[in-house]
């Protein structure tokens, strides 16, 4: 009985963001089109009424009987299985349950019968070959009630390379194929996540404290595949994905005061400093705007913390804020028309928005302190934050449209920064429940919480928008 | 050290003349089997597969290193200037925090070619965002006072670390007391 209330929920939940979800993708209001209807006629795995489809991911077939190939095969189907239970719009049948059921000779001779015996709904079937410059991986969602094949696709053309080992991003993308094609959900299995490190021990430069430094990494938005993107001897913090996944803007001390840079991490040209700051002008905590063409900021340039905003090569610098107080750490609405940010001008920092001209402001947040507004993608109307709980911080989420905070995580050590899925389904944050700090992911219900780092301390996670293009 | 660092270089270049080449080759791409029992692609050819392309991360380059350590080490090791304490999420001067900077204004007299810069600290209790800021308002008032008692302003720079540089790692009342902190550091001189 708990199970089905249990899936009655998840379908509830599964009904809403549908809708949500597709609303997400249509032009503001004014230019509204209608969905768009798949040009094929979609077969829908469906599971029994009421509960979400049941979907069983056996082991990809090898099709050359090579070591490489195998491990591809084994990779794929695994990672395949996770990337779909993150979002939970599927019952993925565990994997342990069909280990005796023997692999399909190939992928157009499938017997059902044992498929039907486990009561899975969908079958997600695939082989893998080895080819001249890596694999060719070939899948099929196979709708087990008729034997009808709903969606099948082959890729090839990922090298594989010592930093980006490809097998992972295969599964990643089948992932979001599937769950665009069956329930038409933007899923996050290709999206990256940026954060600070201090795990090679790097230490500064210098003479003071014998002070370690964090430079910047990424990562699958799952925690595979976690690479170093920059190498300073000096701090780099509060990276941020342009909204094209291509390149991160960032604040350092590389200078020896702080500043804004953007770096391109699959190359591209040069690092680029848009602020060309100097002691007396400083910068920090960059914040694109939806659209890519503008950085909002943190500077202290007229004497006091303020809010402003510029064009993403640091032309047309313009101010937000102008209050004595604390105004720092920005963020855009979806719409790209207002910013949240953290101000004490009441006496403790807490979460205000206004007009990115400044007018308009607003004061969202009366707890014990506030900071870090996060604000979500739409069709969400949120916004997350870190708010002082007992000796720590835990993350809320404040729902603008009914005016009110709830909490997303509990209060086990510390937890702030925290970053919205592109979809809005999950939050990334920091927390240093599990000793020093790391980066946690978890769904916007406060359940699947999952650890994604592990070495060192690692801190201010920004999720990506969207899969990085070539 | 120098000749490793080289190597590493080399063994960089090499990978990454490796992937693009890697890169250059066109994606294999072919038709994929129609799915069976898929009526509406029955009286026509399915679409080409869709080649997958995924951006390779470059190796980072290390960042120019713009502060090279000079014999000014050897004073800040031994700093004779006092650090100056903060109550909890406040940027104000108490009369502790103005007796130290007072001393430190005597020093800055003394050594009138000095140029330093106030680092601003704060504890891990508060989030590492508005430490930013608090860090830097709290840099700020130091500053403020040491102009006020004569010393000129284009020898006083300010910092913020915010709480990424906390002074006692510890994580209690005593170690953040300790990390409330404006420091000072010799810059040039």
């Amino acid at each position: 009985m708990m199970q089905l209330l249990h899936f009655t929920t998840i379908a509830a939940v599964l009904a809403t963001s549908f809708v949500l979800t597709a609303g997400a993708q249509q032009p503001p209001p004014g230019q509204q089109t209608p969905p768009q209807q798949p040009s094929d006629i979609r077969i829908a795995i469906e599971g029994p009424p009421g509960l979400p489809p049941r979907i069983a991911v056996p082991e990809f077939i090898a099709l050359t009987n090579d070591a490489e190939t195998i491990a591809a095969a084994k990779t794929i189907s695994q990672v395949l299985w996770e990337d779909l239970n993150f979002e939970r719009e599927f019952y993925m049948v565990g994997r342990d349950t069909y280990k005796t059921i023997p692999p399909p000779p190939s992928l157009d001779q499938i017997a059902l019968d044992r498929w039907k015996e486990i009561g899975a709904d969908g079958l997600l079937v695939g082989s893998v070959r080895k080819t001249g410059s890596g694999v060719t991986v070939q899948f099929r969602l196979i709708k087990v009630l008729t034997g009808q094949s709903a969606l099948g696709k082959e890729y090839s053309g990922l090298p594989a390379t010592i930093q980006m080992p490809a097998n992972r991003f295969y599964a990643h993308t089948i992932s979001d194929e599937v769950h665009k094609q069956q329930i038409g959900l933007d899923g996050v299995a290709r999206t990256k996540l940026a954060f600070t490190s201090d795990r090679d021990g790097d230490r500064i430069k210098g003479p003071l404290d014998n002070r370690g430094v964090s430079n910047l990494y990424m990562s699958d938005y799952d925690g595979a595949r976690q690479a170093r993107v920059t190498i300073s001897r000096a701090q780099d913090i509060s990276p941020m994905w342009a909204p094209d996944g291509r390149s991160l803007a960032f604040s350092s001390w590389r200078s020896g005061y702080q500043d804004l840079y953007i770096i391109f991490p699959y190359g591209g040209p040069p690092i680029q400093n848009p602020t060309r700051g100097t002691p007396e002008k400083q910068s920090y905590l960059p914040a694109w705007s939806p659209d890519g063409t503008k950085l909002a900021f943190t500077s202290s340039r007229d004497g006091n913390p303020e809010i402003y905003v510029m064009n993403r090569d640091g032309s047309g610098v313009q101010r937000v804020t102008n209050h004595p107080a604390i105004d720092a750490t920005p963020t855009w609405s979806p719409t790209g028309t207002q910013i949240a940010f953290t101000s004490d001008r009441s006496g403790s920092p807490q979460i205000y928005i206004a007009n990115v001209d400044g007018t308009g402001l607003v004061k969202i947040t009366s707890e014990s302190a506030c900071d870090r507004p996060t604000w979500s993608p739409s069709p969400w109307n949120e916004i997350a934050y870190s708010s002082r709980l007992g000796g720590g911080n835990i993350i809320r989420v404040y729902d603008l449209k009914t005016q009110t905070p709830r909490a997303l995580t509990d209060d086990i050590g510390n937890n702030e920064s925290p970053s919205f899925a592109p979809n809005g389904r999950h939050v990334a944050f920091v927390s240093s429940r599990s000793g020093k700090e790391q980066i946690f992911t978890i769904a916007r219900d406060g359940k699947d919480l999952r650890q994604i780092t592990r070495v060192g301390n690692n801190r201010y996670p920004n999720w990506s928008r969207y899969p990085p293009e070539k | 050290m120098k000749h490793r660092q080289h190597v590493t270089v080399w063994v960089v270049l090499a990978l990454a003349l490796g992937v693009s080449c890697a890169k250059k080759k066109p994606p294999v791409a072919r038709p994929t089997t129609p799915p069976p029992g898929a009526t509406a692609d029955n009286n026509r050819t399915p679409a080409p597969p869709t080649p997958v392309t995924e951006p390779t991360p470059v190796p980072p380059e290390p960042a120019e290193d713009t502060l090279a350590s000079r014999d000014i080490d050897q004073i800040n090791k031994n700093s004779p200037f006092q650090p100056v304490f903060f109550a909890f999420d406040s940027s104000e001067l108490d009369n502790a925090g103005q007796q130290s900077l007072n001393t430190n204004a005597e020093i800055l007299k003394k050594y009138a070619t000095w140029v330093i810069t106030i680092e601003g600290h704060a504890d891990e209790r508060g989030t590492a965002e508005y430490n930013l800021a608090l860090g830097e308002r709290r840099a700020v008032a130091a500053r403020t006072y040491l102009v006020s008692l004569g010393i000129p302003a284009d020898r006083l720079r300010t910092v913020s670390y915010g709480k990424e540089f906390p002074f006692d790692p510890g994580h209690d009342e005593a170690a953040w007391a300790k990390n409330r902190r404006a420091q000072f550091v010799v810059t040039s001189k």
